[in-house]
C-alpha cells in the first residue's frame, strides 16, 4: 500500500525534524533512498527547487516525493503525514504554553539535539557531495575533469554570492546558468 | 465563521510569499498576526519562535496553528495550518507534472547540474546558521561530531541518532544542574 508507505515515511520525518527545513534534509535522504522512492541526485534537485519556491521546505519536498511515486493523492497523503504531527504537538503545547517553555526536560532534550541537528546537515552534505561526484564519474576512478572542476567553479561562485547575501533564489538561478553554460560549452 | 476565512486567507498569503521557508516567514506572520489583525502580540510571536524551535516539524505550520488555535480554536489551528500549507502544495504539484515531462531535455538536465553544485554553498550556510543557534562547548561539539560520524561512517538510523543525542542531552542537563547544586551547598 503505496499511500499508507508515503504517509507514515513522512509522519516520521515531520516527527523528527527540529529547527526547521535543511535538519530534515537528511532524514528525506536516507528514507528517500531507503525505500528505492528518488535517486540522489534528484533529492538534491528537490532541495533546490524547494529552495526557489515559496513555502516550507518540508511541504515542498514532501509534495515533490509525493507527487512522483503516487502522483497527486500521493502528494495529499506526503504532506498530510509532513503536517500532522506539528500540527499535533502545538495543539497540544498551545494548552500547556507556560509549563512547557521552562521544562527541564524539554531544555535538556534540546541541548542535546541541537548539535545533533549542525552534525547531521553535515552529513547531508556529504551525502550530496559525494552523489554529485557519483553522476559525474559514474562510480569509475575520480580525475580532473572538466566536469568536476565545473562544479567546483559553480560552488566557488555560489559561495562567494551568499558572502554577499545574495538572495538563495537569485543564487539558483545563477547556478543553473552556469550549468547550462557548461553544459553547452561540452564541458559535461 | 468570518474569523475562520480570514485565518485561512492570511496564512494563505503568508505561505505564498515566504521563500526560504522558516524563519524568513516571521516579520510576515508578524506584520500579518501583530500589526493587521491584532491575533497575539509581539512577545507571543517571539514564544511562538523559541516554541517552534523545540518542537518537531516546519516553523510555518507550528506558527499557524498555534495562532490559529489561539483565535478560533482546533477549527481555527486547522484553516490557518490549510492556508499556510496549500501554496506550496499547489505550486510544486504544478512544477512536478511539468518536469516529469521535460525532465529529459538537455538544458533543464545541464541547469540542474549547475544547481546541484550551487546548492552545496547554500547547505553550507544552513549549516552555519544552525551552529550559531546551538549551544557550544564541549559537549556540543562531541555530539555535532558524533552525529556526523555514526550516520556516516556507522551508518546508523538517522531518527535513532536523533533520539539518542536527545538522551544524552537530557542526561548531561540533570548532571550539570545537580553538579551545579552540589557546588552551591
Amino acid at each position: 500500500m503505496i499511500y499508507l508507505d508515503l504517509f507514515l515515511t513522512f509522519f516520521k520525518i515531520g516527527a523528527f525534524t527540529f529547527g526547521g527545513g535543511y535538519a530534515m534534509i537528511a532524514l528525506i535522504q536516507s528514507e528517500v533512498l531507503a525505500k528505492g522512492w528518488a535517486a540522489q541526485t534528484e533529492v538534491i534537485n528537490y532541495v533546490a527547487l524547494s529552495e526557489s519556491t515559496p513555502g516550507p521546505l518540508a511541504i515542498n519536498a514532501a509534495t515533490f516525493v509525493g507527487t512522483k511515486v503516487g502522483g497527486v493523492p500521493g502528494a495529499v497523503v506526503a504532506t498530510l503525514g509532513v503536517v500532522l504531527p506539528s500540527f499535533i504537538v502545538i495543539l497540544i503545547v498551545a494548552k500547556v504554553f507556560t509549563k512547557f517553555k521552562e521544562s527541564f526536560v524539554i531544555k535538556g532534550i534540546m541541548s542535546g539535539i541541537k548539535p545533533a541537528v549542525v552534525g547531521l546537515i553535515g552529513t547531508a552534505i556529504f551525502t550530496s557531495i559525494m552523489a554529485i561526484i557519483n553522476s559525474i564519474f559514474g562510480g569509475e576512478a575520480v580525475t580532473l575533469s572538466p566536469a568536476l572542476i565545473c562544479s567546483v567553479v559553480i560552488f566557488v561562485i555560489a559561495g562567494g554570492l551568499e558572502l554577499k547575501k545574495v538572495h538563495p533564489i537569485a543564487i539558483i538561478v545563477v547556478s543553473a546558468v552556469l550549468g547550462i553554460v557548461c553544459g553547452y560549452a561540452g564541458w559535461i | 465563521m468570518s474569523n475562520l476565512c480570514t485565518l485561512f486567507l492570511s496564512f494563505f498569503k503568508i505561505g505564498a510569499f515566504t521563500f526560504g521557508g522558516g524563519l524568513a516567514m516571521i516579520p510576515l506572520i508578524q506584520k500579518e498576526a501583530c500589526e493587521k489583525h491584532r491575533w497575539v502580540d509581539e512577545d507571543e510571536i517571539s514564544d511562538i519562535v523559541s516554541i517552534s524551535e523545540s518542537t518537531p516539524g516546519p516553523i510555518a505550520v507550528n506558527a499557524a496553528t498555534f495562532i490559529g488555535y489561539r483565535v478560533s480554536g482546533f477549527w481555527g489551528a486547522l484553516a490557518a495550518t490549510f492556508g499556510v500549507v496549500l501554496p506550496s502544495f499547489v505550486i510544486i504539484s504544478i512544477i512536478s507534472a511539468l518536469l516529469s515531462m521535460n525532465y529529459d531535455l538537455r538544458v533543464i538536465n545541464y541547469a540542474f547540474f549547475g544547481i546541484r553544485a550551487g546548492v552545496i554553498a547554500i547547505l553550507f550556510q544552513a549549516l552555519y546558521k544552525m551552529y550559531k543557534k546551538s549551544p557550544k562547548g564541549i559537549f556540543a561539539y562531541l555530539l555535532m561530531a558524533g552525529a556526523f560520524v555514526v550516520v556516516v561512517v556507522c551508518k546508523v538510523n538517522v531518527f535513532l541518532t536523533i533520539i539518542g543525542c536527545a538522551i544524552l542531552g537530557l542526561i548531561y542537563s540533570a548532571l550539570v544542574s545537580r553538579r551545579g547544586k552540589h557546588d552551591l551547598s
